[in-house]
């Protein structure tokens, strides 16, 4: 059983997926979805004990052995990884019933857990696989899930949002594959650990660069990187709110994931970062991404939206850290994945219960939201301080590693303007503390439903208390996050 | 028997009870505010039960959980630390006292909010107050900003809501850009940020390193007020009297010299750093800030914003004393964080009596109030000599050690800073005292008429605090041993 594990974590949200959809009903497929979630995180918890310690599993797909079949090949860093993921979806699969009722029109309610489904596998088969090619059909199958449970948005706007980033992710996906290619006409294999092994001895440098070139910018236009980031507000701020703090948490990290596994285990820390100006390229945009996406944050009306933005330089603070090239660093981006994926989570978890009785999201419907939602607000203010990295939240814990990382480096003005952005960050996290706080509710707002329901208030606050309890305890968070810098800093998969 | 370190879990804990016990009390103001006084009265005693053992010399020490590899919260009781705490922790249960008469009387909304909030704030005190590393006390730093950003804005108006930002924003802002910084730099420098007798940067560091540290800390640590990092405070004036008192010339702005002080001799070492060419600015800044405040406070009509820019101006005595970097002034810097604490609650609560009884706010309204209010005004003269430095208060204890110092190590210039602040406070505070008492109240004399002395509890606390100011100068000698043992002169 265990050593069936690797593919267990892909296909039962696979199998349950096209199941739903003969299902034909809302509840069922919900219920399907919720054991289907619950199912992949012992699973990915299962698999994280087995590789704790610099293990490693390999799984030969229909027991063709590597490098001819497709290889599921799991350490700690995709592991990690395949808990953050299978973590979040458990969480938000129990939110999604209320939510979605209420944001998705009752016909439809069946497709949407079945693209839910699809979206996970994706997700998960992209961390787990260890070939190039499955990479990028899993990386399809997410996205084009991804493109229809944001079209599922009741504002009409969610249209556009969908169709924007389905340009964009093709794009991406596009240049994914381009580049890996490139990689299998200069090595002959998809398997990645293989290819790893073969590259050194490939004689022409050129098609190589060029992938990495393909590959370095198809993902980046998956993860957000500024300025690439332009699909993610929109899809953001337009999407059920349940699918926001899914692909919030989830979605970008994965594509993290697939740049630093490309970097690290596939052309290798050498070739990326001390033969090529990559780590300086990647600190200016990542830089460039923190200060210019938290500045336009601070200017949105849209209080959605302010958070999309606001996970468009959170994003940078974590391509910051990979971009030292340090074990620092590493892990600084790594624990960030973590910690970012739990706080904007739980963000937008609880701005879907504010979306119950303000569907248009604006700073404006937000008055005296303190008094008439007490505990959906006070998350949020709490959310905020993580955001800006208050000591007792996780957010405390990633700047405390990037700034120990910028001053390992001598770089000290790089330790002020990581500072510097959680500054904008309490701009414009206070902009909800004075809308929520510091007027009399409309009292038309008044007269509608109380606080949210509790089945949305209870994951939302559970995430809420993990930013403190991993703000406090981070023995689990960074000591994940260490040990997956090492192994990706070893080089070899 | 209580140990140590049980007594420091306690001492956080009894408060944050308090805090949840208040907020369930809501619907029983009566209950709810009993609550308040037990609660101050335990916590009280809980921090003044550990003091017989820091005066034996004992570090009773607490460790918590280790948050990041070589990072813990854990707490220490040295000598400073338990002088903030027991200064903090007595004066919450006047406060209290106070508070009750205050919001009553000015029929104050939120007043469970308030409470709850005060509660937690001394929970934050207590914890800075006994940090036994950087970490753990920039953690409570931070707690204690934003848990005081409601009593700030408490009245939820414009004016506090512009009030509460610059609050916020600038003194969490200085703590991240500068603070943070600094914590890092130092414990990549010296390996550790536990607090150590004798300085854990010595030697460890070139002096231009040292001189650039001590500015990221003066001027991240917001809440001391050193200038141009002093706006906030008369800002957050537009909070109830009560909060002025308590945590704008005792909690909050003492954690902030408590930090310089803290920072300067167990971070950087007293004779580590003295002499040394890169950190002689610091002496002038905080020269600097005792003038301008002072002058600043002479300007002022409005009698809050005078004692705002009167604390700004103090709080520079305590930074300006631990700068002359010898060890009797650091043990003036230790006494002033005490004397001043006492001296300016009391003027602050004879501030929010005028309000209450007469609703003044203004100096010049002032012609002939001691005779409507004799308590009132003579607690304001009490405090009033308290902050000039004269006997029989306990500021004279803590100029005496300041100056003996300054004059020790020959510093002329400090001297001439010093006794020029004392005489630019006598400027400001004794027209006050002379008013109220020896100028005839003119045409508007018929408004006294309506009001005699404020309500029972607030006369009560505020001649307590006069008291106690009094009472610390004829028995200064746990105050003058906590602060021999942190300078090392016992």
């Amino acid at each position: 059983m265990i050593t069936q594990l690797p593919i267990l974590q892909v296909v039962i949200p696979l199998i349950a997926a096209p199941l739903m959809v003969l299902l034909r009903h809302g509840t069922a497929a919900w219920l399907l979805a919720v054991g289907v979630s619950w199912a992949s995180l012992a699973i990915a918890l299962g698999l994280l004990s087995e590789v704790a310690g610099g293990g490693l599993v390999s799984y030969a797909l229909g027991s063709w052995p590597p490098p001819w079949g497709i290889e599921y090949r799991v350490d700690s860093v995709n592991a990690y990884l395949a808990v953050i993921v299978s973590m979040v979806a458990a969480v938000v699969v129990v939110y999604m019933r209320r939510s979605v009722a209420e944001e998705v029109p009752q016909e439809h309610h069946y497709l949407f857990y079945s693209m839910y489904a699809l979206c996970l596998a994706g997700l998960l088969g992209i961390a787990l696989t260890g070939d190039g090619f499955n990479m990028f059909v899993f990386f399809e199958i997410s996205s084009l899930a991804t493109y229809v449970l944001i079209a599922l948005g009741r504002d009409r706007r969610a249209l556009m949002a969908a169709y924007q980033y389905l340009i964009m992710g093709t794009i991406g996906a596009t240049f994914f594959v381009i580049g890996v290619g490139l990689l299998y006409l200069m090595t002959g294999t998809l398997n990645l650990a293989d290819m790893a092994a073969r590259l050194p001895d490939v004689t022409d440098p050129r098609p190589v660069l060029a992938a990495l070139a393909f590959i370095t910018v198809g993902v980046s236009l998956k993860l957000a990187l500024f300025p690439l980031h332009l699909w993610l507000p929109n899809a953001y701020a337009y999407a059920p709110s349940a699918v926001t703090a899914f692909l919030a948490a989830t979605a970008t990290k994965v594509s993290v994931y697939v740049l630093l596994r490309f970097y690290f285990s596939v052309f290798g820390e050498t070739a990326v970062f001390r033969a090529l100006p990559t780590g300086s390229i990647l600190l200016a945009l990542s830089l460039a991404a923190v200060f210019v996406a938290s500045v336009v944050a601070i200017f949105q009306g849209n209080v959605k939206r302010m958070f999309a933005y606001s996970s468009v330089a959170q994003i940078g603070y974590i391509t910051l850290g990979v971009s030292f090239d340090s074990a620092t660093g590493l892990t600084a981006g790594i624990v960030h994945l973590f910690n970012h994926a739990l706080t904007k989570g739980a963000l937008f978890l609880l701005l879907g219960g504010i979306a119950l009785r303000a569907a248009a999201m604006r700073f404006d419907d937000l008055r005296g939201m303190g008094r008439l939602m007490p505990l959906t607000s006070f998350g949020i203010v709490l959310g905020g301080l993580s955001l800006i990295g208050v000591p007792g939240t996780v957010g405390f814990v990633s700047k405390w590693y990037l700034v120990v990382a910028a001053l390992e480096q001598g770089a000290w003005w790089i330790a002020f303007l990581v500072v510097a952005g959680s500054l904008l960050a309490l701009a414009y996290v206070w902009r909800f503390v004075e809308a929520a706080y510091f007027h009399a509710p409309d009292p038309k707002m008044a007269a509608g439903p109380g606080e949210a329901p509790l089945s949305m208030l209870v994951p939302a606050w559970l995430m809420i208390a993990a930013c403190v309890y991993f703000g406090l305890d981070t023995g689990l968070t960074l000591g994940g996050a260490g040990e997956a810098a090492q192994v990706l800093l070893k080089g070899k998969w | 028997m209580v140990t140590g370190a049980t007594a420091i879990i306690l001492a956080l804990a009894v408060p944050s009870v308090g805090a949840a016990l208040i907020a369930c009390a809501h619907r029983a103001p009566n209950l709810r505010e009993t609550v308040t006084l037990v609660t101050a009265t335990i916590l009280f005693a809980v921090v003044a039960s550990i003091a017989p053992e820091v005066l034996a010399g004992a570090r009773p020490q607490a460790r918590l959980l280790e948050v990041m590899p070589g990072l813990e919260i854990a707490f220490t009781v040295e000598p400073l630390g338990m002088l903030f705490a027991l200064v903090a922790t007595s004066l919450w249960i006047v406060t209290s006292l106070y508070s009750i008469g205050y919001m009553r009387g000015n029929h104050e909304s939120h007043q469970t909010r308030y409470y709850a909030c005060f509660a937690l704030s001394l929970a934050s005190a207590v914890g800075i107050a006994f940090a036994g590393n950087l970490f753990t006390l920039f953690l409570f730093y931070e707690a204690l900003t934003l848990i005081t950003y409601p009593l700030v804005t408490h009245h939820g108006t414009d004016e506090a809501r512009r009030a509460g930002r610059l609050y916020i924003g600038m003194l969490v802002g200085t703590s991240i850009v500068f603070l943070l910084v600094a914590i890092i730099w130092t414990w990549t420098v010296a390996g550790t940020i536990e607090f150590e007798a004798g300085g854990i940067l010595r030697g460890k560091t070139s002096n231009t390193t040292i001189g650039g540290l001590l500015a990221l800390y003066i001027f991240g640590i917001g809440k001391a007020a050193v200038m141009p990092i002093h706006r906030w405070l008369p800002a957050a004036m537009v909070a109830p009297t009560p909060v002025s008192a308590l945590l704008h010339a005792v909690a909050v702005v003492k954690a902030g010299v408590f930090t310089v002080v803290k920072v300067v001799v167990y971070v950087f070492g007293v004779d580590a750093i003295a002499g040394l060419k890169s950190v002689d600015w610091l002496p002038f800044i905080a020269g600097f800030t005792i003038i301008a405040a002072s002058i600043v406070a002479l300007r002022s009509d409005n009698l809050k914003r005078r004692l705002a820019y009167s604390t700004i101006s103090q709080l520079s005595y305590v930074v300006f004393a631990a700068a002359l970097l010898t060890p009797l002034s650091v043990m003036g810097a230790a006494l002033h964080i005490a004397a001043h604490a006492f001296g300016k609650i009391t003027l602050f609560f004879a501030a929010g009596s005028i309000y209450t009884a007469a609703h003044k706010t203004q100096v010049s309204e002032l012609d002939g109030i001691g005779r409507r209010m004799p308590w009132t005004m003579g607690a304001f003269a009490v405090g009033s000599l308290s902050m000039i430095g004269l006997p029989p208060a306990v500021g004279f204890v803590s100029k005496w050690y300041i100056l003996s110092g300054a004059m020790a190590s020959e510093q002329w210039g400090a001297v001439a800073v010093l006794v020029a602040g004392t005489l630019l406070s006598a400027g400001y505070l004794l027209p006050i005292v002379y008013r109220a008492f020896f100028v005839r109240a003119a045409a508007a004399g018929a408004a006294h008429e309506a009001h005699g002395e404020a309500p029972l509890s607030i006369v009560v606390a505020l001649s307590v605090s006069a008291l106690a100011t009094v009472a610390l100068f004829l028995f200064p000698d746990t105050l003058l041993a906590l602060s021999r043992q942190l300078a090392g002169t016992g």
